[in-house]
């Protein structure tokens, strides 16, 4: 993995794009750190899995991905519904579980949905949602359109027998799917190694004649070129390919602590990843290469304060769901 | 009116919502082997093509899974699981997925999916191939589940249920398979969630769905004889139940019997006694009683299965029972 990001990866990415990828980790960033604030302050009860460390891959995958492209998403749902174009109001008012939220307050941080936009769901059963994306290409095909779905999920769902399933199905039918591994190296509490005999989790695609590659998860221009020549095989029937980004949450499993004081990783591990902060290496990359300015820079992070303070004014003064519905919508 | 058998009521419900909806699939273990499912998708792969009919590998969970995903991207799968012993390996796709989708995200997303489960047992087939497990998914939130009975509703609930925009559990069961009745040619759906009066009487309550409402109508016909008049409700959906039916029925006749081929502890019989009770008390002239099986798992020799599984008879003599204890 490099640290430096190198142009020759993204020769062909079109400089709107290599904004919209910032400013849309940086989006993530800055709402989950405000997350973290307010599940600290137990503003927000709801359980809350966060993804910062993991900006970039959520933010190079949609990049590379049409509105009608489906992304299907995990417990750790927040930054895959925000690079997908997902509402923040939404957003925070569902954390809040006010009626206003994306899922209407039924679902909590784990259930993001926003079918609009091509998030139908995010399921908290481990690979859960990994043959949904299978069965969305699976459709897709037989409607002839030329749509993608992606299935993101952690390295602890290849510990699931669902996963092998899964990828062994689509890759006999070659379906329009792409295996999007967020390898963070830890399974709630434990290390992967804890997990599997074999670490090497982009390997496994071998086994169902599958491409599968192996890539730093913390360079979003390298995750958009791997996304974007996985689609492209995809939309022309190619099959499924499994990428592997090898990345880091620097929180710990859920909430807002690091988990440093469980003794469950080490304080070492964690600022060698933050000193490989995906925003801050590619800020650096975008500011030298001239492809955005400081005061772009600059408008770009306000906007999102801005954009932020009023979602969370919006969750704040939401009602709740009303207690008349709380059999909610059990059947169409 | 033309007769098919149950077998061919499935084949025709199957044919005919493949042919006028390019939505329904059909997916899962067995749909083009000779033996997996009976005679029920005979032919439908070569008219439909690999691409509608799809045989897949013993992954009963992933392609769960698939057949949700389709079902949410505008499909309507039908997917079938050829026992019903194999389905709890596809218990977290169907209970923590299909059941909760719509619930779960306020109703934006909904799945409409067939899961055609099939009961298959006796032949000394032993304890994994021969569960009937009606109970395991009636406790789920958000599926429904039909058992029908007969040739008619057998077309009528399976195309119903393929109509249907939620999923819905169509347990069918092979002892079934050969049993003829009348079946219009024409596309027809039965209403989820009715039930039907089979036979009208005035002493008892009998119900019953799937293969048990068969029994059951025989057991009232051998009762007929001996001056007891059985009612008989066969019941085809078990989620939701008709509890319109129960209620007049019991209200009318003061004792209630319930016929259910699964596991007596947690079971169908337990869940429409408590119903009916709850509501009907001060009708009731006696216990209510069940039928079901003993909470054992089912024996392979031919010799135990004999007593292990309930038939007529046996409502025959738990129904004379109750009338002796009654007031």
């Amino acid at each position: 993995m490099s640290d430096e990001h190198s142009l020759s990866a993204g020769t062909d990415i079109p400089r709107v794009t290599f904004k919209t990828m910032y400013a849309t980790m940086l989006r993530i960033r800055k709402f989950e750190e405000k997350v973290a604030q307010l599940v600290s302050l137990k503003e927000i009860i709801c359980p809350c899995h966060l993804y910062i460390g993991q900006e970039a891959i959520a933010a190079g995958v949609c990049a590379s991905l049409k509105k009608d492209d489906w992304v299907f998403s995990t417990h750790r749902s927040h930054g895959h519904y925000i690079a997908k174009g997902g509402s923040l109001k939404a957003l925070m008012a569902e954390l809040y579980g006010k009626a206003t939220g994306c899922s209407g307050g039924y679902g909590g941080s784990m259930h993001l949905a926003a079918p609009e936009i091509g998030l139908p769901g995010s399921s908290a059963i481990v690979a859960g949602t990994v043959p949904l994306a299978a069965g969305a290409a699976l459709a897709f095909t037989l409607q002839k359109k030329d749509s993608v779905a992606v299935a993101f999920f952690g390295d602890g769902a290849v510990d699931e027998g669902v996963w092998y399933e899964t990828l062994n199905f689509a890759s006999l039918k070659k379906l329009p799917v792409i295996f999007v591994c967020e390898n963070n190296l830890y399974s709630t509490h434990m290390s992967l190694a804890d997990c599997l005999a074999d670490t090497s989790i982009y390997k496994k695609a071998d086994a169902f004649k599958m491409p599968g590659v192996r890539i730093d998860g913390n360079n979003v221009v390298e995750v958009y070129a791997a996304a974007q020549s996985a689609i492209d095989n995809a939309r022309q029937g190619k099959g499924p390919t499994l990428i592997e980004c090898m990345t880091y949450r620097w929180l710990g499993h859920v909430g807002s602590s690091d988990d440093l004081d469980k003794g469950l990783r080490s304080r070492a591990e964690l600022e060698d990843w933050i000193a490989r902060c995906p925003i801050k290496t590619y800020e650096a990359f975008l500011l030298k290469q001239n492809i955005m300015s400081r005061t772009e820079k600059a408008r770009i992070s306000k906007e999102i304060d801005a954009e932020i303070e009023k979602a969370y004014i919006f969750a704040k003064e939401s009602p709740y769901p009303d207690v008349s519905q709380v059999a909610g919508k059990v059947f169409k | 009116m033309r007769e098919l058998s149950y077998a061919q009521a499935i084949h025709e419900a199957l044919e005919q919502m493949l042919e006028r909806d390019s939505r329904v699939l059909l997916i899962g273990q067995g749909v083009t082997s000779p033996w997996y499912v009976g005679a029920t998708t005979t032919g439908l792969v070569e008219r439909f093509g690999p691409e509608r009919i799809i045989d897949t590998p013993v992954s009963e969970n992933g392609i769960t899974g698939a057949a949700v995903g389709a079902a949410l991207a505008g499909m309507r799968p039908v997917l079938v699981h050829p026992r019903l012993d194999f389905m709890y390996y596809a218990m977290d796709q169907i209970a923590n997925h299909a059941s909760n989708w719509h619930f779960m995200f306020g109703g934006q997303m909904s799945v409409p999916l067939t899961i055609w489960g099939i009961i298959n047992r006796g032949g000394e087939q032993a304890a994994q191939h021969s569960q009937a497990l009606q109970a395991m998914f009636m406790h789920l939130p958000g599926v429904k589940v039909v058992m029908p009975g007969t040739p008619y509703d057998a077309k009528g609930l399976l195309i119903a249920s393929i109509q249907d925009d939620n999923p819905v559990i169509f347990i069918d069961d092979r002892w079934l398979y050969d049993r003829t009745g009348d079946v219009p040619e024409e596309v027809y759906s039965v209403p989820i969630g009715k039930g039907i009066i089979r036979r009208s009487g005035n002493d008892v309550t009998i119900a019953a769905a799937s293969y048990m409402a068969g029994e059951a109508l025989a057991a009232a016909e051998i009762l007929g004889t001996q001056d007891i008049d059985a009612e008989v409700i066969d019941l085809r959906s078990i989620k939701p139940l008709d509890e319109t039916i129960l209620f007049e029925s019991v209200r009318k006749t003061g004792r209630l019997v319930v016929a259910d081929g699964g596991w007596k502890t947690g079971g169908i019989g337990a869940e429409i006694v408590a119903r009916v009770t709850e509501k009907n008390l001060k009708y009731l002239k006696a216990p209510p009683a069940r039928i079901a099986l003993p909470d054992t798992p089912a024996p392979a020799s031919s010799a135990l299965e004999e007593c292990y599984y309930s038939k007529a008879r046996d409502i025959v003599t738990v129904i004379k029972q109750v009338l002796k204890e009654g007031r």
